[in-house]
């Protein structure tokens, strides 16, 4: 009788272990004298509440750089990230919050960004989403809308990276790439059609690490559109804009 | 699936056993769960980060010389900083003919798919005036006055228009992760339908409701 009663607890307690994971949260011990609570999640929410040194808080969900916490009796509310990088785990350890920096740059998987620019006269708007290979070598799908006085275009190109010194703060690139153009000429133009063209392109840049997940980023790339008309159409493009990289 | 199974499983099994030996039950309580089971630790790395938010908008605009008429969209957010966060838009809204058209009757500018406005943006945000709101004596909510910029394209009279907006807008938060908006914005670009290009304004204001995950 006791060993089903005992099995059967077992049984409901992974039960609920299974239900609700994902449902408990880290613990982090105070051992600074205090740690101040505030009303939101920001630096003129007033302090209404304060837990002392060696209780525990429960973190209960992070925005920007403030944190939401339960104190054992039930209050919770935000504390900034330098108090909270001042307590330690239920294991004794310094809680580490690892913040993003230089290193997670260069060792970074996925970029995504927007930049604006010039594109021979027109307006561009453009973004991307680049994955890295090695630390060296990458690759980009990058979506571009220009709007002239004349028309408008749409570009779409897959475009390969070589970064030489990925490791430097603000650290220079190559690019080479290809894909297509759709040219639309404003309605108010007599007599012009669409047209769907072809694009290579060669460019250089630079990405400049900003601070946590942040980089900026300016290129300047040279387009030959392959045109259906005898000459082929170059084109200069100059952009900047930021990314963030996972 | 496996584990979802399991958990039926796991869940019927509880339900038959508990069930099953009520009249057995005659014994003193006596502590079932043994305490010194393994629980999972949680680390730094289990905190949920809430800083991207998305949501629906609903309003009107008004588009210059086409009249004001109902506008749907999404948005999307990053909050990069308590002060700073990045949005992306999409909306659109039908526009009516303009005066002359109406009065001339047979005159027609655009043709329906033409009249179609529709735009996207991405733009910066700043949290201008963050507070917090009381209703009644119990109930305090944080909210914010933002003033938000951005760049963007607009779909309107058979072209795509270079957009600059700026604005402004009050987010309420019902919950941690619950906002309600209500926004202004400008959007301005060139248009040279009558031959001449000119700077149009044209004015949205919309409500609207995001989710912070």
């Amino acid at each position: 009788m006791d060993i089903h009663k005992t099995l059967v607890a077992a049984l409901c307690l992974l039960f609920s272990a299974v239900l609700s994971a994902g449902e408990g949260h880290f613990q982090a011990q105070i051992t600074e004298p205090y740690l101040e609570l505030h009303t939101g999640p920001g630096r003129g929410y007033p302090i209404y509440y304060v837990i002392e040194r060696a209780e525990q808080v429960e973190v209960l969900k992070r925005r920007t750089d403030w944190f939401k916490v339960r104190s054992h009796d039930g209050h919770e509310g935000w504390v900034t990230r330098e108090q909270l990088e001042r307590t330690q785990t239920l294991a004794g350890v310094a809680t580490d919050l690892h913040e993003p920096g230089i290193g997670d740059f260069s060792s970074r998987r996925w970029e995504l960004g927007v930049m604006g620019g010039d594109f021979d006269g027109a307006d561009v708007l453009n973004a991307y989403v680049g994955y890295a290979f090695t630390e060296n070598l990458s690759t980009e799908v990058s979506f571009t809308q220009a709007l002239g006085l004349y028309s408008d275009s749409q570009m779409a190109t897959i475009n390969v990276l070589a970064q030489p010194f990925p490791t430097w703060r603000v650290s220079p690139f190559f690019t080479l790439g290809t894909g297509v153009i759709q040219t639309n000429p404003r309605v108010t133009l007599v007599q012009a059609e669409d047209q769907t063209d072809q694009v290579g392109l060669v460019g250089v840049g630079v990405r400049a690490y900003l601070t946590r997940r942040f980089v900026l980023r300016a290129e300047y790339k040279s387009y030959v559109i392959f045109t259906s008309r005898d000459d082929n159409e170059e084109i200069q493009e100059w952009k900047a804009g930021f990314s963030v990289f996972f | 699936m496996e584990s979802r199974l399991l958990s039926i499983l796991l869940g019927s099994a509880c339900l038959l056993s508990l069930v099953a030996p009520i009249q057995a039950a005659d014994t003193p309580q006596e502590q079932v769960i043994q305490p010194e089971l393994d629980r999972r630790v949680y680390t730094e790395a289990d905190i949920d980060t809430e800083d991207f938010e998305v949501g629906v908008f609903a309003g009107i605009m008004s588009v210059e010389d086409f009249g004001s008429n109902p506008v749907y969209g999404v948005r999307g957010a990053y909050h990069i900083t308590e002060d700073f966060f990045l949005e992306a838009a999409y909306g659109r809204t039908d526009t009516e003919k303009t005066s002359f058209e109406t009065l001339s009757g047979a005159a027609q500018l655009l043709t329906d798919d033409q009249r179609e406005y529709s735009y996207y943006n991405l733009s910066v945000g700043y949290n201008l005036l963050p507070g917090e709101a009381f209703i009644g004596r119990n109930r305090a909510y944080n909210t914010a006055l933002y003033v938000i910029a951005g760049v963007g394209s607009t779909d309107f009279a058979g072209s795509s228009h270079f957009t600059i907006n700026f604005g402004a807008g009050y987010r309420f938060l019902v919950t941690d992760s619950i906002a309600l908006h209500i926004d202004a914005r400008d959007h301005m670009f060139e248009l040279d339908l009558l031959g001449e290009n000119k700077n149009t304004h044209n004015l949205e204001a919309h409500a609207g409701a995001t989710l912070f995950f």
